[in-house]
């Protein structure tokens, strides 16, 4: 009885949206459907116009140089500065209040703002740059296909900075200061500290960090369609904004579906993975 | 502007689950008189002068009238999770290239039940509320697209306003100086994009049909020489309208391609002396071909056959004579019947440019009908490779049209 109340919450908020969504991979499901009711059975084609479109692939190596290149500026980041606040300083608090910051601001607004900030005429950071001579000719962050995903990755690292460093800090305040201090008296340097100490102890944390990390970034869309809408050229086109396109501009929800189910099964193998990693801690 | 579309059909999406039915589906008003509701994505300044002819229209044909405004592209996931719980409004609005969409899933019903035939209209108009040749939608008022110039800017350089496309060229480099490009349109990745590269693909003889052709790859051409000129900024595949607007207020685009629904802002920039011409053409003398823009005004199947005639009496009176006018002189757009446009363009200086580009212009979807979103999307997808440098106008017109 205890389970009821969790388990209709499952059911209705997690269980059909997903089920719903399977199934709507199998329909021509479109417009018409809304009104007649009738999303005619289609089997895998759905599935086949999207592999086969010429979109689909640019869409997978964007969507996986995306994540990557996220998630190793993010967890690095993140780890130095959740390291770096370990020591006591003036303002240590203030500083890494303010450092949430990112995460408090609603994605839409904070877009805009990058997207102005990267503007490739007047932007703040091209300004910069050519004001102390780091570059000589403005960069078009956003208006390149070369440049477009590079620019999306780095506004993504920024946002994702605050939880790598929130969850990593805390991981950090579970390891015993006596540990350090009995290194010091072996006479181990910062980075063997590091490398002997702190790293193997943040392990468990280190891959919670990272597995959530994979799953957000393979569905982050809004940030994308904010500062790109996936373009140009299809340049930051990933598989969220593609299923984007696909269910809300054509009204194609058929081959929509399809595609966020395609993400559903990789980031399910990620939570697999996730689970896992979580788990052994308690067998050990 | 964009970002808040965005937030609005993110909002709407999630709504479509809950099909729940929320909305009243009207019934009999206090005073007894039947309530009409009607849907819209009109938001100020252009709300007040549509909610005041709603209200007249509803004295009119004797019924109260309850208006619901949608915010812009949310509307389509609205009226899709409308159409599944049978709650539609008595009468909707749909920008005129969704009309297609709507009316191919049935939902609407044609407007000769209701004895409006389009007579007297503008036939763009007639085409882009048509589906499959019968007419589900009509719009009171219209607009297109135009060469908006800084007259100031122009006059101290000598320039005057171009007509073809070499003037264009030879203009936009003349008014590029540091700080300010001679010219400015939208490249962005969505129909907007599209839907200003149209002048230029129509005016050289390209069609939709098939965009893999000289003539569509002369007209992107002459828009990637700009860019690489340095005439154009290469931020253009990052700009909607609304941001092409902002460069031409703010003193950094000497000339633009946009619409009358910006007059107002226009105005309201202080300083600024804008005039507006017919997109140049490829030669002197030739028609500018631009595409037609509006609202239409449907009524969907709600079932109730009474309330369904009543909604097609609203939709008739928001397309008189009258209602037209009152719309287009508070909106600066153009009304769809030509003898109204007519007046309007000899006693409105500032839309007389726009009657005739209205009187030549084009629907989109006249050609491909519910297929031109697909076409729309290949077009914007080549604009962006060529303009982007990846590819030649023709490979990327050859790569798009195959796609």
């Amino acid at each position: 009885m205890f389970l009821v109340p969790a388990l209709a919450f499952i059911v209705l908020f997690f269980g059909y949206p997903v089920v719903k969504n399977m199934i709507m991979g199998f329909q021509d499901y479109s417009t018409k459907t809304f009104f007649t009711g009738e999303a005619p059975w289609v089997g895998f084609s759905n599935y086949v116009a999207v592999i086969s479109s010429s979109l689909f692939s640019t869409a997978v190596i964007n969507t996986a140089l995306f994540t990557i290149g996220s998630i190793i500026g993010q967890f690095v980041i993140g780890l130095a500065l959740a390291v770096y606040f370990r020591r006591r300083f003036p303002l240590n608090n203030l500083l890494r209040s303010l450092l949430l910051l990112p995460w408090l601001l609603p994605l839409i607004a904070s877009s805009a703002v990058w997207k102005w900030i990267l503007d490739q005429d007047s932007g703040v950071l091209n300004q910069t740059l050519l004001f102390f001579h780091v570059i000589n000719t403005p960069i078009p962050w956003l208006s390149s296909p070369d440049m477009a995903l590079v620019a999306v990755i780095i506004v993504n690292i920024w946002l994702g900075i605050p939880f790598n460093v929130t969850i990593l800090y805390g991981g950090l305040q579970g390891i015993s200061e006596e540990l350090y201090e009995a290194a010091a008296l072996d006479g181990a340097t910062k980075w063997k500290a590091f490398r002997h100490i702190t790293w193997p102890m943040l392990r468990p944390v280190a891959s919670v960090v990272l597995v959530l990390g994979v799953v957000y970034t393979l569905k982050a869309l809004d940030i994308i369609l904010g500062l790109t809408g996936g373009g140009p050229a299809n340049a930051t086109q990933t598989l969220t904004t593609l299923s984007y396109h696909e269910s809300f501009v054509n009204f194609s929800f058929g081959t929509g579906a399809a595609i966020s189910n395609i993400l559903i099964v990789v980031s399910m193998v990620f939570t697999f993975i996730y689970l896992r990693v979580n788990r052994r801690p308690v067998d050990e | 502007m964009r970002n808040t579309k965005i937030a609005a059909v993110l909002a709407g999406a999630m709504m479509i689950p809950l099909a729940i039915a929320g909305c009243s589906s009207g019934g009999s008003g206090s005073s007894g008189k039947t309530t009409l509701t009607i849907e819209d994505y009109y938001s100020p300044p252009s709300l007040a002068p549509m909610e005041a002819v709603y209200k007249a229209c509803g004295t009119d044909i004797g019924a109260t009238v309850n208006a619901t405004h949608v915010p812009g592209a949310g509307l389509i996931a609205k009226v899709l999770q409308q159409s599944s719980s049978k709650t539609l409004p008595d009468v909707l609005m749909l920008d005129n290239p969704d009309v297609q969409q709507i009316a191919e899933s049935g939902a609407l019903s044609p407007l000769k039940d209701y004895g409006i035939n389009g007579d007297g209209f503008a036939p763009a108009v007639v085409e882009a509320g048509s589906y499959q040749g019968t007419l589900y939608g009509l719009a009171p008022a219209v607009n297109s697209i135009a060469l908006i110039y800084n007259v100031e800017i122009l006059k101290a350089a000598g320039i005057t306003p171009p007509k073809t496309w070499a003037e264009l060229q030879d203009a936009a480099k003349k008014l590029t100086k540091p700080g300010q490009y001679g010219f400015a349109f939208s490249g962005i990745n969505t129909y907007e994009g599209t839907w200003q590269f149209m002048p230029f693909m129509w005016s050289n003889g390209g069609n939709e049909k098939n965009i893999n052709t000289p003539q569509t790859a002369q007209a992107l051409q002459l828009l990637v020489d700009m860019v690489n000129a340095g005439s154009v900024s290469k931020s253009v595949v990052n700009w909607g309208q609304g941001d092409v607007l902002d460069q031409f207020t703010a003193g950094k685009a000497a000339m633009m391609i946009n619409g009358p629904w910006n007059f107002p802002a226009l105005q309201a920039a202080t300083g600024l002396k804008w005039a507006t011409v017919p997109i140049p053409t490829p030669t002197a003398g030739q028609t500018s071909i631009a595409p037609l823009g509006g609202e239409t005004f449907t009524v969907p199947q709600t079932g109730d056959k009474s309330k369904m005639a009543l909604a097609g009496k609203l939709v008739a009176c928001i397309n008189s004579a009258k209602s037209q006018e009152t719309i287009a002189k508070a909106n600066l757009n153009i009304p769809s019947r030509t003898a109204v446009a007519q007046q309007v363009a000899t006693s409105n200086p500032l839309l007389a440019p726009f009657v005739t580009v209205v009187a030549n212009a084009r629907a989109r979807t006249a050609e491909l009908g519910p297929d031109w979103p697909k076409a729309a999307t290949k077009i914007y997808t080549a604009e962006q490779l060529a303009l982007t440098g990846k590819m030649s106008p023709a490979a990327a017109l050859n790569q798009a049209q195959s796609q």
